[in-house]
């Protein structure tokens, strides 16, 4: 039995947000996806999105058919029976990343932060399943953690006009994959040539919060058969 | 006889189609989106007797022209953008006819920003993800997740006027004006005890100014800065509409419609809905101040918006 607390908090005229805290991110984020469910079954009526993150969640309601006094109770009711769902995370999802020095500009920096070679940077990288925390920034684009420390290198002082789609990146103890070209300031350590958001698609994206996710590295033959651009 | 709709021939500075917006997909990432003003859109639907969320083109700053492929009924609220028929100045906030061949001209505004075009039956235009919502950073919804754009043809849904639909206009004292200032209510929410009680009170006296980074995403503002002492580093959390944050440099960010769905800066309240509608029509270098109010007020601000609204009865014309 994990020790956890939950605080309802005012958000917005139509918003509550409540924070969950554990000893871990992982603990609490299992909480918030565990309430999320339980949110999504019991105040479908009066609730209209919700919005998961690392610790918190965002629950906007209708004004015109409940108010905040209301909602925060009902919130509360639900954080007392909500339980952690830690173990079970529904999927795992193995993506190929083609780690290079072409592909990983930052690759140099993160290994002399760490004091390590390119391919233990690499090995470390991959070595770890990661679990999707929150999605946001951008569509598609997950939040994976928790990068090993020694690789936890903060982001660019001054961030990239243009990252390139698919660029796997580290930013201290979070990676992420860019499923679009976009600005941004996390260290790039390699491509994934798999589409990340496909917004025609039935699924448009390979993963959820609360996913299990690792990295597994291919040459640059492999990145380009796979549809992978330079 | 062609399909019923408009050809573009103008599409002005920036024009989208929108509607109230794409709720329910944060699980993707993707942002609400919508119209910015939603008071203007609310009288839009209102005049042409369509659902409260029928597609319409959020046109900004001015500047759109089309011809009309088929006997139509059309609008036209939010900003002062003059507008013509075939050469001829007529009345916006009421409902006009137009037939085959017929040229609309929709000005610069002179006064606010965004102005709403719609049609009785709304365009016919597939939803992606809930909602034609364009929000361009996203490449979501509209036309392939674009702008307008010159010669595109768009659909009018099929709608069943009658011989007897008689033309409605909104009386001039409902009607907003615009100015280049806005006071906007805050609820204090979110990190506001991160703020000292001397920061809070200096947050809202300071007078703000919109600077040039305001768009559909966040108005900026610019102004003397607020500290914040954060307790602890803050996680990504979910961002809601109009929640102000203040990012390390202390000047604050209105987060507006197509905002991102998490982000990570301490926030200092959210502005209420009704007064980003005003927000929304101001400018670069606009005058922005900020007065508290309590949830139960906005609350009570929100149903007493509705029922005054729904008091309002159009005029014939």
């Amino acid at each position: 039995m994990t020790t956890a607390q939950f605080h309802v908090q005012l958000a917005s005229e139509d918003a509550l947000i409540v924070y969950a805290e554990a000893d871990s991110i992982a603990t609490s984020n299992g909480l918030i996806r565990a309430l999320d469910g339980l949110i999504t079954a019991e105040l479908g009526q009066v609730v209209i999105e919700t919005t998961p993150s690392y610790g918190s969640i965002l629950v906007r309601f209708d004004p015109y058919k409940t108010d905040h006094f209301h909602l925060r109770q009902k919130l509360k009711h639900l954080t007392s029976v909500c339980v952690c769902q830690e173990q079970t995370a529904e999927q795992l999802v193995t993506l190929p990343v083609y780690y290079s020095v072409e592909s990983g500009p930052d690759l140099q920096r993160i290994a002399e932060f760490a004091g390590l070679s390119i391919e233990e940077v690499i090995e470390i990288h991959q070595a770890q399943v990661y679990q999707v925390f929150a999605i946001g920034f951008a569509p598609g684009f997950a939040y994976l953690g928790e990068v090993d420390p020694r690789l936890a290198l903060p982001r660019l002082s001054t961030p990239r006009a243009q990252v390139p789609k698919g660029a796997v990146a580290i930013a201290e103890r979070q990676t992420a994959i860019y499923p679009a070209p976009s600005p941004g300031g996390w260290n790039i350590v390699g491509l994934c040539p798999v589409d990340l958001f496909s917004p025609d698609s039935n699924c448009p994206m390979p993963y959820k919060v609360g996913d299990n996710v690792r990295f597994e590295a291919i040459n640059k033959q492999e990145f380009i058969d796979l549809g992978g651009q330079l | 006889m062609s399909t019923p709709g408009i050809k573009i021939l103008e599409p002005g500075l920036l024009s989208t189609l929108q509607d109230n917006g794409r709720f329910g997909q944060t699980q993707l990432g993707l942002s609400n989106g919508g119209v910015a003003d939603k008071h203007s859109y609310y009288w839009l639907n209102r005049l042409l007797g369509n659902s409260n969320n029928a597609p319409c083109i959020e046109i900004t700053g001015g500047g759109f022209s089309f011809v009309a492929n088929s006997s139509l009924i059309f609008a036209l609220t939010g900003a002062e953008m003059p507008l013509s028929i075939n050469g001829h100045m007529v009345e916006r906030w009421r409902s006009h006819s137009l037939k085959a061949g017929d040229r609309v001209d929709i000005d610069f505004a002179q006064g606010g920003v965004r102005s709403y075009l719609g049609f009785q039956g709304g365009f016919a235009q597939a939803k992606q993800f809930g909602s034609v919502s364009t929000v361009l950073r996203e490449g979501i919804g509209g036309i392939d997740g674009c702008r307008l754009s010159r010669g595109l043809q768009l659909s009018v849904a099929e709608f069943k006027a009658g011989s007897n639909w008689r033309h409605l206009r909104l009386a001039e004292q409902h009607r907003p004006r615009f100015s280049n200032s806005a006071t906007l209510r805050l609820i204090p929410t979110y990190q506001q005890q991160w703020f000292s009680r001397l920061q809070q009170r200096r947050f809202f006296s300071i007078r703000y100014r919109v600077s040039s980074q305001a768009d559909r995403m966040g108005y900026r503002l610019s102004g003397a800065a607020i500290q914040c002492q954060p307790p602890k580093p803050l996680l990504s959390e979910g961002i809601a509409l109009g929640a102000v944050q203040i990012p390390p440099d202390g000047q604050p960010i209105i987060l507006l419609q197509d905002r991102q769905t998490i982000g990570g800066y301490p926030k200092i309240g959210a502005v209420l809905s009704l007064d980003i509608d005003v927000l929304m029509q101001t400018q670069q270098g606009a005058e922005i101040r900020f007065v508290p109010i309590s949830m139960e007020q906005a609350h009570n601000q929100l149903h007493l918006n509705k029922a005054r609204r729904e008091a309002i009865t159009l005029e014939y014309c």
